[in-house]
C-alpha cells in the first residue's frame, strides 16, 4: 500500500506542510524534511520551482524564484532526495508544474519518483482529461498517486469524475483564488466544506490554501481528512530559519 | 478544407493536434469553461455579429484596403501588395479581437477587462475597446517596453487604462502575461484576461483566430479584385501570431498559396538573442498552453530578445505550431538589421511608416520578391509604426 493511503487510513487529522526545494539556502531540502517529520507532520509536499508559476499566490512565487537563482532544477532535486528514505519514513509528495515534469520525460521523472520513493505528485497544470488519456498508465506503472485540485467554484460534476481518477486524496482549494484567505475561513468557505463533505467522495480530502494557524486548521479539518500549509510556512522559514521549525509545528497543533 | 478545417481545428479541448490545450490549475479551469460556452452560445448568434459587423464598418473603418507598392515592386521585382491593418482604428489588426472579446465580456457581465501588452498595440485596442463598451481596463506591461513605447502608453492613460508596470525578469512580453495572469487569478470571477494574441489556454487561441479571420476573407476577396488570381505568396510576422493566423486562416486550402510567417532573428541565432520560436524552439507548456517553445532543458522558457516589442516571445500560437509540423506554412527568420532596413525602405519607397513588427513581414518580401520576381506577395502590414519613430531614430539613425 502506498504511504500515503496508509497515513490516511490511521484516521488521525492529517497535517501537511508544503516547502519550495531550494529555499531558503540550496542544499536545505533533506534538513526542512528531516525537521519536519521529527516535529510530527504527516505529510510533505515538496515544491519544485518554476519561473511561471500560474498557480501559486506571492510567497511561494518569491520563495521559487529565489531558489531558481540559486540554482534549483529536476535533476539536482533528485539528487539531494536520493537516500530521503534512510532518514524520513512519512509520505512525500512532488508538487509542481507540468513542464518541467514534460521535459524531463513524463516516464523517466515517474520512474525515478519510484526509485527514491516519493509517493505521489501534484500538477496543478495538467488536466484530467490529459492525464487519463495520455500519462496515467504511467503513474499507475510507478505506484504514484496523481492528486487533483478542486476550488469552490469547480462543478459537482467535475468533482465526481475527479473523485473517480483519484487514488489517494482531493486536493481541496478552500478559496477561488490564489491570494486565499488571510483572516479565517468565513461563511462562504464552510458552506463549501459542507456542499463537499455531503457529496460523501470515495476519496478523501485534504485542504490548502489560507491555513496559516491552530484556528485554521481546526476549521479547516472539522470535516476534512487534514490541512496543508504552504505560504504561511515559508514565510516563518523566511524570517525564523530552518531551525525554528519545531516552534512552527507546534503552533499549528 | 476550409469549413471542415475550423471545425476541426481545434477539437472541443483546444487541441491543434498535440498543441494547445488548457493546461491550467483548477482555479482558472471552470471560468476557462463558462468562456467558451458563452463563446460558442453567443458568437453564433445573430445579433452578436449583427452588432460586430456595424462595429468593424462604423468604428473601425473596416475593410481596409489592399494597396499595391509601386515603386517597392518596381524596385525589387514581384508583384507586392499590402494588406493595410495599419489602416485599422488605433492603428493595428488588435482591435479586430478586442472589439470581439470585449463584447463578450460584457454579455457575461464582467467589469474589468486585463491583458499584457508588448509593443502596446494590443494594449492600446483594450483600452479602447473598454472605453466603447464602458468596462474598466487594466493593462500590464514589462518598464523595458513601456520605456521603448512610450507613445503608446500615453496612449492607454489617455483612453482611462491602469497601465501597470512590470518589474521583474527581463521586463518585457514574458513577464508582462505572468503578471496579468497573477492579476486574473485574483479575481476570475468579475474579470476577464483577453490575451493579446492567438495564444494561452483555450478558448483564445480559437477565439482570437476567428475574431481575426476578418482579415484574410477581406483580402483574399479584394486581392482577386484587383488581380483575378489568388496571391503567390502570403507573408506575416509572427510573435503569438495573431496577424498571421488572420491572413492565413483564408489560404490554407489553396494549395497554390505559398504562406509564410516571419520570426524576429533579433541580434543573432544564439541563446537570449532572438525569439525565433518556431525555428529554434521545441514542444513545451508556457502560459496554459502546449506549443514551440524556447525553453532549457529544466523547462523553464528562456530569455528572448527583439528589435519588437510585440514579437519577443518564448512561446507561439498552437494553431501556427501545428501549421509548422503539417507544412502548412513555412516559417522564417529576420534579423533586426533587416527589419530596421525594411522600415525604413517601406516609409521612403511607399510613404508608409510600418510597425517594427510588421518590418519584418516586409523584410522577408522584399527577399521573396528579388528571388521570385514573377510572382506576387500579399503582406499582411500589421500596423503602423508611430509607436517605433523615437526608438528608432535614437537607436538607428537616420539612413542617409
Amino acid at each position: 500500500m502506498n504511504r500515503i493511503n496508509q497515513k490516511i487510513k490511521e484516521g488521525k487529522k492529517i497535517l501537511s506542510i508544503y516547502f519550495t526545494a531550494g529555499y531558503p539556502e540550496l542544499n536545505d531540502t533533506v534538513r526542512i524534511l528531516e525537521e519536519l517529520e521529527k516535529n510530527g507532520v504527516d505529510l510533505i509536499e515538496i515544491g519544485l520551482p518554476f519561473s511561471d508559476p500560474l498557480a501559486d499566490g506571492p510567497t511561494i512565487q518569491e520563495s521559487s524564484t529565489a531558489a531558481l537563482k540559486k540554482g534549483m532544477h529536476t535533476e539536482l532535486l533528485f539528487e539531494q532526495l536520493k537516500d530521503i528514505r534512510k532518514s524520513v519514513s512519512i509520505p512525500l509528495i512532488i508538487m509542481g508544474y507540468f513542464n518541467p515534469v514534460f521535459q524531463y520525460g513524463v516516464e523517466a521523472f515517474c520512474k525515478k519518483c519510484h526509485e527514491i520513493g516519493i509517493d505521489g505528485l501534484i500538477l496543478p497544470d495538467l488536466p484530467l482529461d490529459v492525464y487519463q488519456s495520455e500519462y496515467e498508465v504511467i503513474f499507475k506503472k510507478y505506484g504514484l498517486i496523481n492528486v487533483f485540485l478542486i476550488t469552490p467554484q469547480t462543478s459537482d460534476e467535475r468533482i465526481k469524475q475527479i473523485d473517480d481518477a483519484s487514488n489517494g486524496f482531493i486536493y481541496m482549494v478552500s478559496s477561488a483564488s490564489t491570494t486565499g484567505t488571510t483572516k479565517g475561513f468565513g461563511e462562504e468557505q464552510q458552506h463549501y466544506f459542507d456542499r463537499i463533505s455531503a457529496m460523501k467522495l470515495k476519496n478523501p480530502q485534504i485542504v490548502g490554501f489560507g491555513i496559516n494557524n491552530a484556528e485554521t486548521f481546526k476549521q479547516a479539518t472539522r470535516s476534512a481528512a487534514g490541512a496543508i500549509i504552504g505560504s504561511a510556512f515559508i514565510k516563518h522559514l523566511t524570517s525564523h530559519g530552518v531551525d525554528a521549525i519545531s516552534k512552527f509545528v507546534k503552533s499549528i497543533r | 478544407m476550409t469549413d471542415n478545417y475550423f471545425k476541426t481545428y481545434p477539437n472541443k479541448e483546444g487541441f491543434f493536434n498535440e498543441y494547445g490545450g488548457a493546461f491550467i490549475p483548477p482555479m482558472l479551469e471552470e471560468e476557462m469553461r463558462k468562456i467558451t460556452d458563452a463563446y460558442y452560445a453567443i458568437s453564433k448568434s445573430h445579433s452578436f455579429i449583427s452588432e460586430l459587423r456595424s462595429i468593424r464598418k462604423h468604428y473601425q473603418g473596416r475593410p481596409t484596403p489592399v494597396y499595391y507598392c509601386n515603386r517597392l515592386s518596381e524596385k525589387y521585382g514581384g508583384r507586392i501588395y499590402l494588406k493595410r491593418e495599419d489602416l485599422n482604428h488605433t492603428g493595428a489588426h488588435k482591435l479586430n479581437h478586442c472589439m470581439g472579446e470585449a463584447l463578450l465580456a460584457k454579455h457575461l457581465g464582467k467589469k474589468k477587462l486585463i491583458a499584457e501588452t508588448g509593443a502596446g498595440q494590443h494594449g492600446v485596442a483594450l483600452a479602447t475597446a473598454a472605453a466603447y463598451f464602458g468596462l474598466e481596463c487594466e493593462i500590464h506591461m514589462g518598464e523595458v517596453d513601456m520605456a521603448k513605447e512610450h507613445p503608446n502608453v500615453v496612449r492607454m492613460r489617455i483612453l482611462g487604462a491602469n497601465v501597470v508596470p512590470v518589474s521583474h525578469g527581463l521586463k518585457t512580453l514574458k513577464e508582462a502575461v505572468d503578471s496579468a495572469f497573477e492579476a486574473y487569478m485574483k479575481d476570475p470571477i468579475t474579470t476577464i484576461y483577453c490575451i493579446g494574441s492567438v495564444v494561452g489556454p483555450h478558448p483564445f487561441p480559437m477565439m482570437v483566430r476567428d475574431f481575426q479571420r476578418v482579415v484574410g476573407i477581406e483580402a483574399k476577396a479584394q486581392f482577386f479584385d484587383m488581380t483575378g488570381e489568388l496571391p503567390d505568396n502570403v507573408v506575416a510576422c509572427v510573435g503569438g501570431g495573431s496577424n498571421a493566423m488572420g491572413i492565413f486562416s483564408a489560404f490554407l486550402d489553396d494549395s497554390e498559396c505559398s504562406l509564410y510567417g516571419v520570426e524576429p532573428g533579433g541580434r543573432s541565432m544564439e541563446h537570449g538573442e532572438h525569439a525565433a520560436t518556431m525555428t529554434l524552439g521545441k514542444p513545451g507548456v508556457i502560459h496554459g498552453f502546449k506549443c514551440y517553445t524556447l525553453q532549457d532543458e529544466n523547462g523553464e522558457p528562456s530569455p528572448v530578445y527583439s528589435v519588437a516589442s510585440g514579437l519577443d516571445y518564448p512561446g507561439v500560437g498552437p494553431e501556427h505550431s501545428m501549421l509548422k509540423d503539417l507544412k502548412k506554412v513555412t516559417y522564417e527568420v529576420v534579423s533586426d538589421k533587416e527589419t530596421i532596413d525594411a522600415f525604413y525602405e517601406l516609409s521612403r519607397m511607399e510613404g508608409i511608416i510600418p510597425a517594427l513588427e510588421s518590418a519584418h513581414a516586409v523584410a522577408y518580401a522584399i527577399k521573396l520578391a528579388q528571388e521570385n520576381p514573377r510572382e506576387s506577395i500579399l503582406v499582411n502590414l500589421s500596423g503602423r509604426g508611430d509607436k517605433d519613430l523615437d526608438y528608432v531614430v535614437d537607436t538607428y539613425g537616420l539612413p542617409d
